[in-house]
């Protein structure tokens, strides 16, 4: 379904550790949303010299009510756009387009999964633990991050959750050490046939290789710069091999954020590498 | 009352202003609308179609495209700067076959006018490019991207030379159907941007594209580098607006027969109009499509409320209208 470009109100902006959950007016979004897809914000209104939109997972999203469906989004402050967008007030208005990109799949039969977040990577693992549930799957969240406070929502998660490992690198909450440390012991005692991750990409790119080494199915959020977000400007890029196993330059703003993590190549992100399609040859 | 009129934004809907009469041409070509898509800013249209009615538009002008498949640059391909970007892309695209078997199949079967965007490593290049679309129908005209290194010129761009831009717009002339009108897109990284269209105007180029992007560099103060993968990008958006308007106003009044496309920068329908006032007879939307994916046709529609409130019954009157001399009428009124 074609994404929209509308103009969202604020309804509420909240703190959650390091983190603001922004609640906008988003009517019609919700019945097109699936977990994982994301949608891009405009910053500084119609004459702002920041020219490009900032991209979000969607957190939530409410199909009726009095505002006619609405939208939440969780903001970690980055540099300036996303400071700008944690100072909104109620009722501004922000411009919206979304849903973006393509969503995760889920299983078509009951299954056994792990859902991995990073930092605030756990904002679309609410939706998908919700949708995995009706389906019969069970969950099983893993949520990591620096600290505690760069935590996101794991008080929350823990009910959709069959059980909810924490971990941090500084030991301040759950166990100390990376979410992959655990990975590979969850995956055992659950069983998992598959592993839906969103983080950091140095993250996705541990999560994934034990998980394909592991033989178990994964899907990647990832999160590149993205200059559109609509799929016109080919700034997103990252080396993903396809189904015919050539390895090509794909934009993960339509063809992503999520991939298939044994299809992504993590350690050349950020290079062309010389078997890509079109790759520069020796001769140019 | 047109229908740009009824969902006018910033202007009072209330006060009944006149159509315009958008139409205008770049050369043989005749466009019912003024506006166009820039190249590289909105792939070969499907993604923008989901925003608006690309048909609507003057035209898309799709991304350049080579011979073969390439991957571009590598990333980060993007910094955001002052009312502007960098992008350091590399043309990545899927050569010419694979854009006209899919990409162009697609423009024509939706119905919108298209002008390809070509671009070569070669003089050869750019007249076999050519000679593959001369094999197609439902191309509106050939816009030829020469701020591309020449391989065979120790990678001199060809666009800062006029004997390298004309010997590339003559190899695409020859290579092309008459009727075809052929845009050489110029860069405004040289001294004199009149000398480039003076020499591809007697090469053959029916009309001129201007501006593309002007070189820039950003370091990024967390890793001490350039925040490019390609060390260099293209700069565009509003940030290069005087510059193009300046262009486009020295084309204009030097070869004032030349048509020309103008852009860089365009967020809104005054800026449209700059354009079009300092000699542009269309202009295309590019790096603002980034900020708002329905610019182009916002900005055509918001140009016909500019045009109107100014009195132009046409959008053809108003080409070049500031180069005009002193107003007389005026002048006497104020003397009396
Ligand atoms: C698909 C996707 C989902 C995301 N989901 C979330 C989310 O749920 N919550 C959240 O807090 N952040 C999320 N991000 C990251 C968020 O988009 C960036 O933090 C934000 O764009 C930074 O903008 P800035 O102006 O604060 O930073 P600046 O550094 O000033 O931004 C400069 C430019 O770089 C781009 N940029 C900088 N960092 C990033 C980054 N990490 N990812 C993408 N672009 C970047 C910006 O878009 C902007 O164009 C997501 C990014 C993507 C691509
Ligand atoms: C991401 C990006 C990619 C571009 N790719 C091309 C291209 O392939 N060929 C070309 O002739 N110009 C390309 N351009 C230049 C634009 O077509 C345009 O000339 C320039 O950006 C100025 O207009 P703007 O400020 O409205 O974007 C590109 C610009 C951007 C921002
Ligand atoms: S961000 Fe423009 S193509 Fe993905």
């Amino acid at each position: 379904m074609a994404p929209l470009q509308i103009t969202g109100q604020v309804l509420d902006v909240r703190r959650a550790g390091m983190y603001t959950v922004l609640s906008l007016t988003a009517p019609g979004l919700a019945e097109r949303t699936r977990a994982g897809h994301f949608l891009n914000i405009g910053i500084g209104g119609e004459e702002s010299g920041l020219l490009l939109r900032r991209s979000f997972a969607i957190y939530q999203v409410q199909s009726r009510g009095v505002y006619g469906g609405s939208v939440d989004i969780v903001v970690g402050v980055h540099g300036k756009g996303t400071q700008w967008l944690v100072d909104r007030r109620r009722h501004d208005n922000l411009s919206i387009v979304g849903p973006l990109g393509r969503p995760f799949t889920l299983p078509k039969e009951p299954a056994n999964c792990i859902l991995v977040g990073g930092g605030y990577g756990t904002a679309p693992l609410f939706m998908l633990a919700d949708q995995l549930r009706e389906r019969g799957c069970r969950v099983d969240v893993i949520a990591g991050a620096a600290t505690e406070e760069k935590l996101f929502g794991t008080l929350e998660i823990k009910r959709a959750a069959s059980t909810l490992t924490v971990t941090t690198d500084d030991g301040s909450l759950g166990v100390q050490g990376r979410v992959t440390d655990v990975l590979e012991d969850i995956i055992t005692k659950t069983q998992a046939d598959v592993v839906y991750a969103c983080g950091p990409m140095g993250m996705l790119a541990a999560v994934a290789e034990i998980a394909t080494a592991r033989g178990v199915y994964s899907q990647c959020s990832v999160e590149e710069s993205m200059a559109c977000g609509v799929g016109v400007c080919m700034t997103c890029v990252l080396p993903v091999i396809g189904d015919d196993g050539i390895t090509r330059m794909v934009r993960s703003c339509v063809e992503g954020p999520v991939f298939r993590g044994d299809r992504v190549r993590w350690s050349d992100v950020g290079t062309v590498p010389p078997d890509t399609l079109g790759a520069p040859t020796g001769g140019h | 009352m047109s229908r740009a009129l009824i969902t006018s934004g910033p202007i009072d809907p209330t006060v009944n202003l006149p159509a315009v009469d958008m139409s205008t041409s770049l050369g043989y070509f005749e466009t019912p609308a003024p506006v166009f898509t820039a190249s590289g800013c909105a792939a070969a249209g499907k993604e923008l179609d989901q925003f608006f009615d690309i048909t609507q538009l003057g035209g898309i002008v799709t991304k350049s495209v080579m011979m073969n498949a390439r991957s571009g640059r590598a990333t980060p391909r993007m910094a955001e700067t002052p009312s502007g970007m960098l992008n350091s892309i590399g043309l990545q695209g899927p050569g010419i076959d694979s854009f006209i078997e899919n990409d162009l199949a697609w423009l024509r079967q939706r119905g919108a006018r298209t002008v390809v965007s070509i671009a070569g490593g070669s003089v050869e290049e750019y007249g076999k490019l050519a000679a593959k679309l001369r094999t197609v129908d439902g191309i509106s005209a050939i816009e030829v991207n020469i701020s591309c290194p020449n391989v065979e010129d120790r990678g001199q761009v060809f666009a800062c030379d006029p004997n390298s831009s004309a010997q590339v717009i003559q190899a695409v002339r020859r290579n092309s159907d008459t009727k075809i009108p052929i845009i050489a897109k110029l860069s405004p990284d040289v001294t004199s941007i009149v000398s480039i269209a003076q020499a591809v105007e007697r090469a053959g180029a029916d009309a001129v594209a201007v501006i593309n992007t002007t070189l820039g560099m950003v370091i990024n103060l967390e890793t001490m580098r350039p925040a490019l993968g390609g060390i260099t990008g293209g700069l565009s958006g509003p940030a290069i607006r005087p510059m193009a308007v300046r262009c486009v106003w020295q084309i204009h009044q030097a070869l004032p027969q030349l048509p020309i496309l103008g852009m860089g920068g365009i967020r809104n329908g005054e800026d449209a109009l700059q354009f079009i006032l300092a000699g542009a007879s269309a202009v295309s939307v590019g790096t603002v499509t980034f900020h708002d994916p329905s610019a182009p046709i916002r900005v055509q529609q918001e140009l016909e409320i500019a045009l109107a409130q100014r009195g132009f019954a046409t959008l053809r009157e108003a080409i070049g209208f500031a180069h005009r001399g002193p107003d007389v009428a005026v002048i006497e009124e104020e003397q009396e």
